[in-house]
C-alpha cells in the first residue's frame, strides 16, 4: 500500500510541473505586451522599461519560468497589475468561497444523482426509471447559466425568497453559517448541483443494474437475505466508484462554475478569472488557473488513493 | 462443397450485398423511435441551418427601440423580441448555422489530431507512448471550461481564437481513447501476421489499424459535438473578452 501511495505521488510531481509550464506558456501565449493594461498610451520607452524590469518581463523565457515556480513554491504568485495587491492572497480568498459553494453544491447534487441513480437502476424500464434518466439528460445538457438566469428571475424577481447574487450582506470577505449567508448560497449552489446530479445518477444506474444482475446478489437472496440486506451490499459495491465520480465533480466544479459565479456575482475563483481576463490582469490569470489546476491534480490524487483504500479489488501495480 | 458462381455476375452480387448492409440499418435504425425522433431533430437542425437566412420571418438584425423585450407571442413575434428588439425566431433560425459550425469544426479538428496523436502514441509503444500520453496527461488536470476559458481569454476573443482553444480542449480526451483502442489492436494476431509478411508500419496502419480505431473514436468524437455547442455558448455568454 504504501508503494503505491509513493507511486502515486511521485507519478504526480511532473504532471504538477507540466501544469505549471502550461499556466506559464498560456500567459506569454496573449498577444500584445502584458504591460500595456497598465502603462498609459503615451508612457516613454524608459518608463515601459523599467516597468517590464519591475515585473520580470524582460528576462528570456526559460529565465522566467523558473524563477516564477520557484517563487510560486514559497507561495508568491506575483502582483497583480491591476489591484496591486499580492496575486496569493486574493486567489487563497476566492478559492475559499468556490470551495464552499462548490462543496455544498456537490453534496446537493451526490445526495440527488444517489437517490435518482438507485431509484432508475432498481427499478430500470420502468417509468420513475425514465423520470430519473431524464432529469439527468437536462441536468447535463441544459446550460448552466441559463439554468441560473432562470431560477434568478423566479426566486428573486418574481417570488422574492432569494437573493438573486452576492455572498451575504458583509460582502465576500466574511462568511458565517447562518441563515442570512446560506441564502446567498442556495441558488447558485442549486444551480451547480445539477451538473454532479445528472452525472452520478448516469453512472449509479448503469452501475447498480450491473451490481443487481451479478450472480452473488442470487447467491445473498438465496441464503435468504432481506431486500434491505442485499440493498446494502449493492450500495457497498457502488460507493467506490460514485465517491470517484463525486470527486472529480468537486475538481470539475471548482474550475467550471466560472459562468455560474459570474451570473450569481459569488466572489471566487470564476469571478478572480472573469475580472482577470476582462482587465488583461495576467499574473492574476496565471496564478488563479495554476492554484485552479494544482487543486484538481490533488483532488484526482485524493480520489485515487480513497478509491484504493475502499476497493480492494483495485491492482496497486 | 463448391459453390460456383458466375464471374459475370460478380460485380451485381457485389452490389447487392452493399445494398443489403444499409438496409440492415435502415431496419434497425427504423426500429428505435428515440434514434428516429432524434434524427427528426437533426435533420430540422440542419435545414435550418442551410436554408435559415431564407426561412427566418424578419431580419434577424433589424432592431426596434419601440418593441424592446416584447413577451413570447407578441403579434409579429412569435418569440418576442430581445433587448434591442430584435426578433427573437429569427435569430434563433440564423443562429443555427454558427452553432453548428462552431459545435462540428473543433471536433473534427482535434479528432484528425488528437487521432494522430494516439494512433502514433499507442503504435509505436515504449517511450514515446509514455512521453507523448504523459504530455496528454497534463492537460487533464485542467476541467475543460476552465481551459477553454483560459485559452481563450489569453488568445483574446473571436471566433476563430474559439474554434482554436475548443480544439485544444477536445484533442486530449479524443487521442486518449484512440491511444487505448491502438494499443489493443497492436497486439491482435493480425497485426503480427501483416508484420510477418512483410509490411510496414505505415502500411500496418492505414490497412489494419484505422479501419479499427477510427470507429470508436468517431463515436466519441460525435458525442463531444454537443459539449462543444454548450462550451463555446458559454464562451460567448463570457463576454465579448473569450
Amino acid at each position: 500500500m504504501l508503494v503505491f501511495l509513493w507511486r502515486r505521488l511521485l507519478y504526480t510531481l511532473p504532471i504538477m510541473l507540466g501544469v505549471a509550464l502550461v499556466c506559464f506558456a498560456l500567459v506569454h501565449l496573449a498577444p500584445g505586451d502584458p504591460l500595456v493594461s497598465i502603462l498609459p498610451p503615451d508612457a516613454s520607452a524608459e518608463l515601459q522599461a523599467k516597468l517590464k524590469e519591475l515585473y520580470g518581463f524582460n528576462r528570456s523565457y526559460p529565465e522566467q519560468f523558473v524563477s516564477w515556480v520557484w517563487r510560486a513554491l514559497q507561495g508568491d504568485l506575483g502582483t497583480s497589475i491591476a489591484s496591486n495587491r499580492p496575486v496569493f492572497s486574493e486567489v487563497m480568498m476566492a478559492v475559499g468561497n468556490t470551495l464552499r459553494l462548490a462543496m455544498v453544491a456537490t453534496l446537493i447534487g451526490f445526495l440527488f444523482g444517489c437517490l435518482f441513480g438507485f431509484v432508475a437502476g432498481y427499478f430500470q424500464n420502468s417509468w420513475l426509471d425514465k423520470l430519473a434518466s431524464l432529469t439527468s439528460v437536462l441536468g447535463v445538457s441544459v446550460p448552466h447559466y441559463w439554468l441560473g438566469m432562470v431560477l434568478v428571475i423566479v426566486f428573486s424577481s418574481i417570488l422574492m425568497w432569494l437573493p438573486p447574487g452576492g455572498a451575504g450582506p458583509g460582502g465576500s470577505g466574511d462568511w458565517a453559517w447562518d441563515w442570512e449567508h446560506f441564502k446567498h448560497m442556495l441558488l447558485p449552489a442549486i444551480t451547480m448541483s445539477v451538473i454532479p446530479m445528472g452525472i452520478i445518477s448516469r453512472t449509479l444506474r448503469a452501475l447498480v443494474g450491473d451490481i443487481l444482475a451479478q450472480e452473488f446478489i442470487v447467491g445473498l437472496r438465496a441464503k435468504g437475505l432481506t431486500d434491505f440486506g442485499i440493498f446494502l451490499h449493492v450500495v457497498k459495491n457502488a460507493a467506490p466508484t460514485a465517491l470517484a465520480v463525486m470527486g472529480l465533480q468537486l475538481g470539475y466544479l471548482l474550475g467550471g462554475s466560472i459562468l455560474i459565479e459570474t451570473v450569481f456575482s459569488w466572489p471566487g475563483t470564476g469571478f478572480l478569472l472573469n475580472s482577470a481576463i476582462f482587465q488583461r490582469d495576467l499574473p492574476l490569470l496565471q496564478g488563479t488557473i495554476l492554484v485552479l489546476a494544482m487543486f484538481f491534480v490533488f483532488l484526482n490524487l485524493i480520489v485515487d488513493v480513497v478509491q484504493t483504500l475502499l476497493d480492494p479489488r483495485i491492482s496497486r501495480s | 462443397m463448391h459453390i460456383t458462381v458466375d464471374p459475370q455476375k460478380l460485380p451485381e452480387l457485389a452490389m447487392q450485398k452493399s445494398a443489403g448492409y444499409w438496409q440492415t440499418v435502415g431496419r434497425r435504425f427504423m426500429q428505435q423511435k428515440v434514434a428516429v425522433a432524434a434524427a427528426l431533430v437533426v435533420l430540422v437542425l440542419l435545414v435550418l441551418a442551410v436554408f435559415g437566412p431564407w426561412l427566418a420571418p424578419m431580419d434577424p438584425y433589424q432592431s426596434s427601440i419601440l418593441k424592446r423585450l416584447k413577451p413570447i407571442g407578441f403579434p409579429g413575434h412569435l418569440l418576442g423580441t430581445d433587448e434591442l428588439g430584435r426578433d427573437m425566431l429569427s435569430r434563433l433560425i440564423v443562429g443555427t448555422r454558427l452553432s453548428l459550425f462552431i459545435g462540428i469544426t473543433p471536433v473534427i479538428c482535434a479528432f484528425v489530431i488528437g487521432s494522430v496523436i494516439g494512433i502514433t502514441a499507442g503504435y509505436a509503444g515504449g517511450w514515446v507512448n509514455t512521453s507523448m500520453m504523459r504530455t496528454i496527461d497534463v492537460f487533464y488536470a485542467f476541467p475543460s471550461v476552465l481551459l477553454a476559458i483560459a485559452l481563450s481569454g489569453a488568445l483574446g476573443a473571436g471566433i476563430t481564437n474559439s474554434l482554436i482553444s475548443l480544439t485544444i480542449v477536445f484533442i486530449p480526451p479524443i487521442a486518449r481513447v484512440a491511444e487505448s483502442v491502438t494499443t489493443q489492436i497492436r497486439g491482435r494476431d493480425f497485426v503480427d501476421a501483416a508484420r510477418a509478411s512483410g509490411a510496414g508500419a505505415f502500411t500496418i496502419v492505414r490497412v489494419h489499424v484505422l479501419g479499427n480505431v477510427l470507429g470508436p473514436v468517431f463515436v466519441y468524437a460525435t458525442s463531444l459535438i454537443a459539449v462543444a455547442m454548450i462550451l463555446a455558448s458559454g464562451l460567448s455568454f463570457f463576454g465579448p473578452w473569450c
